[in-house]
């Protein structure tokens, strides 16, 4: 069954679907957590760190993250790979362009494509600046995710960064969840109007619910 | 009418091909669009050039072999096939582009007309019911409820024409394939092969070089048959099922 899956185009497609909405659920979650950083140092920094304790004394320290941590990598890598390998089949199947252009035929599709690669790139730096801070602007200190973000978002490179792989995040959400739906075959017509509601509610609340912390930073609300 | 038109020409599969305009005067709004390049050609061949080489059968918008693109638009501005599309949707004075089917596994074989013999091989791959028909069964013999018997027929509307994968940025089959998969698998006849169904024909649609879908929708605007979107969910659907139940065999 795993070969069918991934030889198939259509195959191939659901395992982008399944992944994608793992990494929305994880998103759901991640965004709900950042909230916490408007009641202050101590509540946020105590929300990191029982993170790390979930599921103990049933798991050690840190498992349940890093549990997670490697659901998200497969996901990605799973994701990441099936977008080109798929993108690049489309761009085979169609050699020669019209010569009489219309833009919006492929409107969808290129935010998808632009949008991914956009994420892509902002996963990476996202784990460099607060995971690992590597390129973390100031001195990070692991343990104090409060005021590792607090210098993350002190810099404009950091909030432009930020800001604009949201946006796309958004806009790659609301063509996503809709998607699939349809590749996983539960969509109808009967359905379609109320799915298309959801995919644009959780694309504006996730854009919105992200955004909100390097905002909150640059007018001085988070400080 | 006086029109200025840009055809694509090319001598034949290997050749380059290019845009090449011409004029066109006395076209009258009540023509078709292929009665209109009927003009065209017969004023060609008086010249003693070669005509403008395009598909065309029936002329009544059943069988699909029209196939233009026409300033853009898979079968031109209107919802129907290129040989139902009246001049009347143009102004005097326009200039309209007229190009063929682009997609990999459509290629060029002369001018405006491509091979559309890959959906052949897709339909050979399962478009088809294996009980043995021979004349006309008794409508009654085999019931079928009616919100399938509708379904069915939605999906059987389909022609063959092309005109989804001409219009897709991928240059994918999935409208067709799908088309072709519902009408049957809804239906008792369809359902011995339901699985193999589904399994082969997008097996063959991966082979042909289509590409895969990404939900632009662009194939259901273009469809003269209104076959809808909703048709690749279908698809998708009966596909996952045909591969679950392939797994526990
Ligand atoms: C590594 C970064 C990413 C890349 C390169 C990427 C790329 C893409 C591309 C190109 C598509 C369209 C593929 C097609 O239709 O053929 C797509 C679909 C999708 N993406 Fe992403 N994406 C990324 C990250 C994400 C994230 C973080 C999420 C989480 C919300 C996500 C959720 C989805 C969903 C749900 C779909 C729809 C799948 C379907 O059409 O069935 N993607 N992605
Ligand atoms: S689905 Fe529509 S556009 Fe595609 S081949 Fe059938 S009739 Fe033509
Ligand atoms: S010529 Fe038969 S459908 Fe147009």
């Amino acid at each position: 069954m795993a070969r069918t899956m991934w030889d198939s185009s259509v195959g191939k497609k659901t395992v982008m679907a399944v992944s994608g909405l793992i990494m929305l659920l994880y998103l759901v979650a991640h965004m709900i957590g950042n909230l916490k950083i408007f009641f202050g140092a101590g509540e946020f920094n105590d929300y990191a760190h029982w993170l790390r304790t979930v599921g103990e004394p049933f798991m050690h320290y840190e498992w349940t993250l890093w549990l997670i941590r490697v659901v998200l990598v497969v996901a990605v890598v799973a994701h990441a790979v099936s977008a080109y390998q798929l993108s690049r089949r489309d761009i085979k199947a169609r050699p020669s362009k019209y010569v009489h252009k219309k833009p919006r035929a492929s409107y969808a599709t290129r935010t998808m494509r632009w949008g991914g690669i956009i994420l892509g790139l902002f996963i990476v730096w996202h784990i460099l600046d607060l995971t690992t801070g590597t390129v973390h602007p100031g001195g990070f200190e692991t343990g104090k995710p409060y005021q590792n973000i607090l210098d993350t978002f002190s810099t404009w490179y950091g909030n432009v960064i930020y800001i604009v792989a949201m946006l796309a995040l958004g806009l790659h959400i609301r063509h996503g969840f809709w998607s699939a739906a349809q590749t996983l075959g539960v969509g109808s017509r009967t359905r379609d109007r109320a799915l298309k509601t959801v995919a644009n509610v959780l694309a504006l609340l996730l854009t919105a619910g992200f955004i909100a912390v390097p905002v909150g930073v640059m007018t001085g609300v988070v400080n | 009418m006086k029109l200025t038109l840009r055809v694509w020409r090319q001598q034949n599969a290997d050749a380059d091909g290019a845009m090449s305009t011409y004029e066109v005067d006395g076209i009258s709004p009540d023509m078709s669009f292929l009665e209109m390049l009927d003009t065209l050609n017969e004023e060609l061949i008086l010249k003693g050039e070669d005509p403008v080489a395009f598909d065309h059968d029936c002329r009544e918008g059943i069988c699909g072999a029209c196939s233009l693109v026409i300033n853009g638009d898979a079968h031109g501005p209107e919802r129907t096939t290129t040989c139902q599309l009246h001049m009347r949707s143009f102004k005097d004075g326009d200039t309209i582009d007229i190009e063929p089917w682009r997609a990999a596994a459509f290629p060029v074989i002369k001018d405006l007309v491509v091979d559309r013999s890959a959906f052949d091989r897709i339909i050979q791959a399962g478009g088809y019911i294996t009980a043995p028909t021979g004349s006309a069964p008794e409508a009654h013999a085999t019931p079928v409820p009616k919100p399938d018997a509708d379904f069915a027929f939605e999906h059987a509307e389909c022609i063959g024409c092309g005109a989804c994968v001409a219009a897709c940025p991928n240059g994918s089959a999935m409208l067709f394939t799908s088309a072709k998969v519902n009408h049957l698998n809804v239906l008792p006849q369809g359902a011995p092969e339901r699985e193999s169904r589904v399994l082969d024909m997008v097996a063959q649609m991966d082979e042909e070089g289509f590409g895969g879908c990404t939900l632009t929708g662009e194939c259901a605007t273009a469809c003269p048959k209104g076959i809808p979107l909703m048709s690749i969910t279908g698809m998708n659907k009966e596909w996952l099922r045909a591969t679950r139940k392939a797994a526990k065999r």
